[in-house]
């Protein structure tokens, strides 16, 4: 988009009348805005590649078409038959990339929806009740949060032993504090506003003001800390597995283990490290760039 | 005035805000009025003379942390500030019920109008579904809102202020509640729109014989609209009477002073207004003497040795040493 079309837009955009509501507005800035749609983009490729994966691959990610092209000091890179290269068990190193996509959604997503249905149950207790019960949890959350993330997710991943299971736990579980604490101080923030006492006064009950009311009006900026810690977890997913905690299957591609794996043959075979590397930063940056600009265009105080 | 049993019973009604620095705020002290059924009571006075804080009490919906309410709130025979929370839960809305001042931000912005309106009904008269949309769609028709069952899918900020108001108002009535309080239902609207909304609840609180506290700063919808009005300053009851009474002879210089201040399309052209002295951040505590000596033109040095007693006239309450007519004696 040239600068001119962007000026263009919003000049229109203010000649527009308000219409539809609140989050229709900020869907409408999301979609004029250009990073959130390469965001969008990334997110959207990655998500087809996981899903396609077996018309995309051209082989089986642990079949060995290579297998005698492998020699000790000779890992061949990038070529036309294997456009990526080999590994080093002669794996065809495309197939291996484009078939992780699916662990790392996989994870990235689990991961997310359990540590959001945590930290929304216990934000939500939190928030409704205040008092005694928002004291005794936040001071737990309080704790968790102390706790460096990773090392938390390292200890928990190891007490549940190498699995893909434990690591998306360890994942969510990290997160749980996050989403809490988060929604907690949206539904503070909303008790005491007009139309709760509005809906007190007409004699609403507790419970559909806390999930009819306040509930509804918290919950925006959860949805973007949602689609941050997706990024988040995709890279602690990559972060577990290289430290060998993930599944424990070799036969399943994972681009943290595909990174771990690699490191005794990194001055030989480089590209072993560049195109898993890359795969993680591409969908981690995918998730980062839209969450970042939903924030923007979800919070009235980042409009311009 | 009738001799009917009165509907609500405010006695001595007070309410203290402690604060974890500086001396607790007496916000209301000693407040007593009562309400007759299809009463219109006007409560009046400017910003922080404790009129809204009064209504919030009586509603029960002061927070419960670090208010101290007192005195009793007699609604029928139940004092409600002693009542259970669920009682009163099921009083709100139903019986008694309230209209805010700011429709801005007193209907859910994220809610469709008609789920907000249905859920009075649900609440209390356990309507459903169709029936509750239907009920709905009639109680918007009824406060004067063009296709209601159109406005019933739409959001808040869809609507206009006027239009928000009177969606808030239809929820306030939909139980035919007995009284109704307005804490300045028009503050936050067009002068025009004022007018309107004012005429609207007039006409319903006649309708459905609810009796209204109306809580306002503006004389004029007093003169309009109420049957008695009460002054309120600092909050205290510095004058109450019937209205005819209170805007034909005002004896508290504090009434005195309002209505003076009130610009007049009679007054000769480039006549000065004539404000009340001050502001009323220059009081005093009751404690010390009238609140309202300090702004006070017929001050005595007995106004601020001790509160002024609240005495009762032939029609009247007021609280003041030197009030305005000479008709009446002086008290020492």
């Amino acid at each position: 988009m040239s600068l001119s079309e962007i000026e263009a837009t919003t000049e229109s955009e203010q000649l527009e009348q308000p219409a539809g509501n609140l989050r229709k507005e900020a869907w409408k800035r999301l979609r004029r805005d250009p990073v959130a749609l390469v965001g969008f983009g990334l997110i959207a490729f990655f998500v087809l590649v996981a899903i396609l994966a077996p018309l995309i691959a051209p082989y089986a990610p642990d079949a060995q078409p290579g297998r005698g092209m492998i020699t000790p000091t000779n890992i061949p890179g990038p070529s036309a038959d294997h456009w990526f290269g080999l590994d080093a068990s002669g794996r065809d190193e495309f197939s291996r990339v484009v078939y992780g996509a699916r662990q790392s959604l996989l994870v990235g997503v689990v991961a997310t929806l359990i540590g959001m249905a945590g930290g929304l149950s216990l934000g939500v207790l939190a928030g409704a009740f205040g008092g005694k019960v928002d004291a005794v949890i936040m001071r737990i959350v309080d704790v968790m949060l102390s706790i460096p993330g990773l090392l938390m997710a390292i200890a928990i991943a190891a007490l549940l032993g190498a699995s893909l299971w434990s690591v998306m736990i360890a994942i969510a579980i990290i997160n749980i504090p996050v989403f809490a604490r988060l929604l907690r101080g949206q539904m503070l923030a909303q008790r005491g506003s007009d139309y709760v006492v509005a809906a007190v006064s007409i004699g609403v009950r507790r419970r559909p003001i806390v999930l009819g009311h306040i509930l509804p009006n918290s919950i925006s900026p959860v949805i973007v800390q949602a689609t941050l810690t997706l990024a988040t977890a995709i890279i602690e997913a990559a972060g577990l597995s290289f430290l060998g905690l993930g599944s424990a299957d070799p036969r399943v591609p994972e681009w943290g283990r595909m990174l771990a794996d690699t490191q005794r043959y990194l001055a030989s075979a480089p590209h072993l490290a560049f195109f898993p590397g890359i795969a993680i930063v591409i969908a981690a940056l995918g998730f980062t760039m839209l969450g970042e600009r939903l924030r923007e265009a979800i919070d009235p105080k980042y409009r311009r | 005035m009738t001799t009917t049993e009165p509907l609500l019973d405010v006695r001595d009604l007070s309410v203290t805000f402690a604060r974890k620095s500086g001396p607790t705020v007496h916000a209301v002290d000693g407040v007593s009025f009562t309400v007759r059924p299809g009463e219109t009571v006007g409560l009046v006075g400017e910003s922080g003379s404790g009129k809204s804080v009064t209504s919030l009490a009586v509603m029960g919906l002061l927070p419960r942390r670090g208010v101290r309410v007192g005195g009793q709130v007699l609604f029928d025979t139940d004092d409600l500030l002693t009542l259970p929370r669920d009682r009163m839960r099921d009083i709100r809305g139903r019986d008694i019920a309230m209209v805010f001042q700011d429709p801005m931000s007193s209907l859910n912005p994220v809610v469709p109008i008609g789920v907000q309106v249905t859920e009075v009904l649900e609440r209390h008269q356990r309507l459903r579904g169709d029936k509750a949309s239907a009920a709905a769609a009639e109680l918007l028709s009824r406060v004067g809102i063009p296709d209601p069952t159109r406005r019933l899918k739409e959001y808040p900020h869809q609507l206009s202020g006027g239009m928000r108001q009177r969606a808030l108002i239809a929820m306030a009535l939909a139980c035919q509640p007995r009284l109704l309080i307005a804490d300045e239902p028009t503050t936050a609207l067009d002068v025009t729109i004022q007018a309107q909304i004012i005429e609207l609840l007039k006409e319903l609180v006649q309708d459905t014989g609810a009796a209204l506290v109306m809580i306002t700063h503006d004389l004029g919808i007093v003169a309009g609209l109420c049957d008695t009005v009460h002054v309120m300053y600092s909050g205290r009851i510095v004058e109450s009477a019937g209205r005819r009474e209170l805007f034909a002879e005002p004896r508290h210089p504090y009434t005195g002073g309002l209505l003076a201040s009130v610009p007049r399309l009679d007054a000769p052209r480039g006549a000065p207004l004539h404000p009340i002295p001050g502001s009323p951040t220059d009081v005093l505590r009751w404690e010390r003497g009238c609140a309202f000596a300090p702004r006070c033109p017929n001050r005595l040095d007995a106004c601020t040795d001790g509160p002024p007693p609240l005495e009762t006239l032939p029609g009247r309450r007021l609280r003041c040493l030197n009030p305005l007519s000479e008709t009446e004696e002086v008290p020492a």
